[in-house]
């Protein structure tokens, strides 16, 4: 499997979670009269969701521009 | 400060500010230093997406229906990640098929069907003109309201505005001669327009720089943060509450209007189908197309872009909510449309700055779009709708012109001005009576139509002409009936009964419920039904129909566009050749002289070849100059075209299965050679094990050697140092060395032997024989070694047997090797010889059979091959050379003999040979 294929499937497994993150009913499970942080639930659900799901894909696109080294990881203490 | 001329000024002078953008990204461009390859311009000019719609539309449909708003921005970030799925498949496919438009991609995906490149085009401008329509509605609507600062406007009506009294008509004139300057320069539309992205990413910062600008203003200025708005919220709607007598529970209403995915019009089922077709709108929208696939510089940028993009999404929206209360809560009366909050919120805080960057925020949102949209539109009507018209003229019509890139020129630009002037007067009669929003989902709807044909085209070969014909047909009538007509409805034009008691008063068939499908808002039921209408018509009629030759080839190049993703790309399907002549002249007529010449002489120098010795253009150069083509015209428009100067017609099934026979031949070829490299492995470890077996060959016959050797050495050097040893000792001694002796001797012997019998050296003395006396000699010979190890040997002689032919010492030698072998094997003291000889007319037949330790059947074949022994773990390294049994049986073999053994393990062997009594004739051969 070439990088470019794993990253591939790294981001259509992405697309599915972002498929199960925002659709019924996972998202029912947020739609409470709640506030959080002072904020409604939902929106912070959502947010928070998409957000995550951006990042991730972020990363998931980062690896494949420099494949074998790694030197962003072991500037990580 | 915001006097009429100072907004006017401002305006025009961020027009100006655009041309001068695009002017200079051209110009880098032409110096080969573009300014927009890179990643970062690539998401921002993709953020086209977000129009005037996004930046005022996005408040009012979240005060209309809460939080369903995201799904627009969280679908393309969902088909965002599918980038390199779907996205890098279209961009390489339109670039190695120089596609410029959707329309032009799926024309071409089903065998260049002019007919369905129309229908797309015509279904496009349809969706398209009411959301560009959208776009001067905005820029209108905002100057408008920024034009009467201090007061806020409650009410005004575009009618009422002189059509040249109204800005947004200049505006439109501005932005189609920015769109004619800026995206018709060239004829070959493939040639991206550099000026025109840089000033689209300029837009995108823009838009977003003001959203976030009034956000924050409005979130943490005018209130403190989030936290606080939010419980504002809540307390006014319970204050509402009280003073309305309703007994709702804390901020209830609120979160049930608002923060909830709930009631009419926004049900998790309306969520779904809004993510959907915004997932489908981020790719299909022709402006999205257009920066998206045409103006993609390098489909690596796509990485970056596939997170970038989500990123400004996320970000132009994060403060919409925090707006929309904030407005609901400056406004309480409902007299101020929320579409406007972002403009009027600074307004009525006295922010004119802040304002007027709304308002410029705004302007650039609209305008991005209008361009963008209206260059797209053009090429579309131009290649796939005006210029197949024009190509069916008679040709005396067409002939008459030398040169027709002018012509294409001035049929772009004059369709960007049909193209605005229709979205203004969209806007000036029908667009008045909608939110922005609802003009926006029903053009999205609309969009996802080509959604199946597309989707399918890229990836399933079945896909045909006729199947995708009917569905988007049955989707775009869908789509009409329950959307379209009911918008007639609205704007006063067609009886309000259609829409309550349904046509004809059939209830079923109200347009929005149709069949009587209720619990949907009327985006979310159109989409289900159109979709389901197009996909069910695409599908069916796909399996039941029968494709064209030039179906499957395009279907092929397009599903697995990243096999051929070669250089030559379709040559292998068109068998024509042209006057190069004339193709060249088609060229000319086309692109003009000095592109062509350009391009002509690129494609002689990739493949070193001179023009001068080239009459006539073979496939492949007639399939470069029809791609040349499809850039400037379409794909549709230029297969015609090159079939005219073109001397065969394109592949009949004939020819395809000629192709496909060429294929299965390669298949042959490659399996023959399969078949070839198996017999070399196979021959080849066959010689590694013979070269094994030689080596243990001759380990074997030099520790043969060496122990003969090591007695004969050790007992002469006893005689030679005991001068005085007993008579008796030294006579055995000396026994015992000539018995070794010619044991050597007899090794030495049957290695030359056999060395002479493998390279056909040896001498044969061919006399008459007889058998019986060959096996007597060879009994005599063996005695002391039978008598050795005190075994008895019975005869079964047959008397006076014929004579036969051949070489009498050989045989003697082969009786000898099978008597010694038998002795080997047998036990001591206890072990039995027989030997019987029987003859029949043909043949002599001679067995010697041994009650000895017999042989394993899997060692019955093997022990007559070259170097074997049978090796028995229990008892090590068997006594012998092995050779033995290898030279009786070439022996046997020269006498046109037969040899073999029978044995069973345990109870002992016999082999046996047989040789014919009539020889000559074949030992003289």
């Amino acid at each position: 499997m070439t990088p470019k294929d794993r990253k591939n499937k790294r981001l259509v497994g992405l697309f599915l979670l972002g498929c199960v993150l925002f659709n019924y009913p996972l998202l029912s499970l947020f739609n409470l009269k709640t506030m959080v942080f002072g904020v409604p639930l939902l929106f912070f659900y959502v947010f928070t969701g998409w957000t995550l799901l951006i990042l991730l894909a972020a990363i998931a696109t980062k690896t494949r521009s420099r494949p074998p080294s790694k030197p962003a990881d072991k500037t990580r203490p | 400060m915001l006097e009429t001329g100072v907004i006017l000024f401002v305006s025009f002078g961020y027009m100006g500010l655009l041309f001068a953008i695009a002017h200079y990204g051209d110009k880098r461009a032409d110096a080969g230093r573009s300014i927009i390859s890179n990643p970062y311009i690539y998401a921002l000019s993709l953020a086209v997406y977000c129009t005037a719609w996004t930046f005022y539309g996005s408040v009012g449909l979240a005060v209309r229906s809460g939080l369903g708003f995201l799904t627009i921005y969280i679908g393309p970030t969902l088909m965002a990640l599918l980038g390199w799925w779907i996205w890098q498949k279209i961009i390489r496919i339109s670039k190695i098929h120089r596609i410029t438009s959707i329309a032009d991609f799926i024309a071409s995906r089903y065998g260049k069907s002019t007919t369905l490149g129309g229908i797309v085009t015509i279904i496009a401008v349809i969706g398209i003109i009411p959301y560009i329509a959208l776009q001067l509605k905005a820029i209108s609507t905002g100057f408008f309201l920024i034009n009467q600062y201090p007061e806020i406007s409650v009410s005004f009506h575009f009618s009422e505005i002189p059509i040249l009294g109204d800005t947004a008509f200049y505006i439109a004139l501005l932005l189609a001669i920015f769109a004619i300057l800026f995206g018709t320069r060239h004829l070959d539309a493939t040639e991206r327009h550099e000026g025109l992205v840089a000033a689209i990413a300029f837009e995108s910062i823009v838009k977003l720089a003001a959203t976030l600008t009034v956000g924050i203003f409005v979130t943490y200025f005018i209130h403190n943060g989030f936290g606080d708005l939010f419980q504002k919220a809540a307390e006014y709607a319970d204050v509402k509450n009280s003073l309305s007598g309703d007994s709702g529970s804390v901020s209830s209403v609120i979160f049930d209007k608002y923060l909830l995915i709930k009631g009419q019009g926004n049900s998790f089922t309306d969520w779904s189908i809004y993510l959907l077709i915004s997932m489908m709108a981020i790719i299909f929208l022709p402006r999205q197309f257009q920066v998206a696939v045409v103006e993609n510089v390098n489909e690596e940028h796509l990485n970056k872009a596939i997170w970038l993009f989500p990123l400004y999404l996320l970000a132009i929206n994060i403060f919409v909510l925090p707006v929309a209360f904030s407005g609901l809560l400056r406004f309480p009366d409902g007299s101020i449309d929320a579409d406007t909050f972002v403009l009027t919120l600074p307004m009525v805080e006295h922010q004119q700055l802040i304002a007027l960057f709304v308002y410029l925020g705004g302007m650039s949102a609209a305008t991005g779009m209008v361009i963008v949209e209206t260059i797209a539109l053009s090429t579309m009507i131009c290649n796939d709708l005006v210029m197949p018209v024009l190509l069916r003229l008679p040709i005396e019509a067409l002939g008459l012109r030398r040169d027709y890139s002018g012509l294409l020129l001035t049929i772009r630009r004059g369709s960007i001005i049909l193209v605005l002037l229709l979205g203004y007067a969209y806007f000036r009669t029908i667009g008045e009576f909608y939110a922005l929003v609802s003009i926006g989902l029903m053009s999205f709807a609309l969009v996802a139509q080509f959604a199946p044909a597309m989707l399918g085209g890229i990836f399933w070969k079945g896909g045909t002409r006729t199947g995708a014909i009917c569905g988007l047909l049955a989707g775009f009538a869908v789509w009409v009936y329950t959307l379209f007509l009911p918008s007639l409805v609205q704007a006063g034009i067609i009886s309000q009964d259609f829409v309550t008691q349904g046509p004809f008063s059939i209830v079923l068939l109200k347009p929005f419920q149709l069949f009587g499908l209720q619990h949907f808002n009327r985006i979310s039921h159109s989409v289900f039904w159109s979709l389901l209408a197009n996909i069910g018509f695409y599908i069916g009629v796909s399996i039941f129909s029968r494709p064209r030759a030039i179906d499957h080839t395009q279907a092929a190049l397009f599903v697995d566009v990243f096999r051929y993703s070669g250089k030559t790309g379709e040559s292998h399907f068109w068998r024509g050749t042209a006057n190069l002549p004339d193709l060249k002249s088609l060229l000319i007529r086309f692109l003009g002289k000095r592109r062509t010449d350009a391009a002509l002489a690129d494609y002689a120098e990739e493949r070193k070849l001179s023009w001068n010795y080239l009459v006539t253009a073979d496939a492949d150069l007639v399939s470069y100059a029809e791609r040349l083509l499809a850039g400037a015209i379409g794909s549709a428009s230029a297969r015609v075209m090159v079939a005219s100067v073109v001397k065969e017609e394109s592949l009949g099934i004939e020819e395809v299965l000629n192709i496909l026979d060429e294929t299965r031949q390669v298949i042959a070829y490659s399996r023959e050679l399969e078949n070839a490299t198996a017999e070399l492995k196979k021959a080849n470890r066959r010689l590694q094990d013979l070269d094994r077996l030689k080596d243990e060959f001759i380990s074997t016959v030099t520790h043969e050697l060496r122990t003969p050797l090591t007695s004969v050495r050790s007992l002469a050097e006893i005689l030679h140092t005991n001068p005085g040893i007993d008579g008796d000792q030294h006579k055995s001694f000396t026994g015992i060395i000539i018995k070794e002796s010619e044991r050597l001797t007899r090794l030495i012997n049957q290695v030359l032997d056999y060395e002479k019998i493998e390279s056909a050296q040896m001498d044969w003395v061919i006399t008459s024989a007889d058998i019986k006396e060959i096996i007597q000699d060879a009994v005599a010979s063996t005695r002391q070694l039978v008598e050795d190890k005190n075994i008895t040997i019975d005869y079964e002689l047959k008397d006076h047997p014929p004579p036969i032919s051949g070489d009498r010492d050989r045989l003697v030698q082969v009786m000898v090797n099978l008597i010694s072998n038998a002795v080997k094997f047998c036990g001591a003291d206890r072990g039995k010889i027989n030997i019987r000889l029987t003859t029949s007319d043909k043949q002599v037949r001679v067995d010697v059979q041994d009650n000895g330790i017999g042989i394993k059947p899997e060692d019955q074949i093997k022990i007559f091959e070259k170097f074997q022994q049978v090796k028995d773990p229990a008892r090590g390294r068997p006594y012998g050379t092995g050779i033995g049994l290898t030279i009786s049986k070439r022996i046997i073999d020269f006498h046109h003999g037969k040899i073999w053994v029978n044995s069973k393990p345990g109870i002992g062997s016999t082999f046996s040979f047989s040789l014919p009594i009539t020889l000559e004739a074949a030992l003289t051969r």
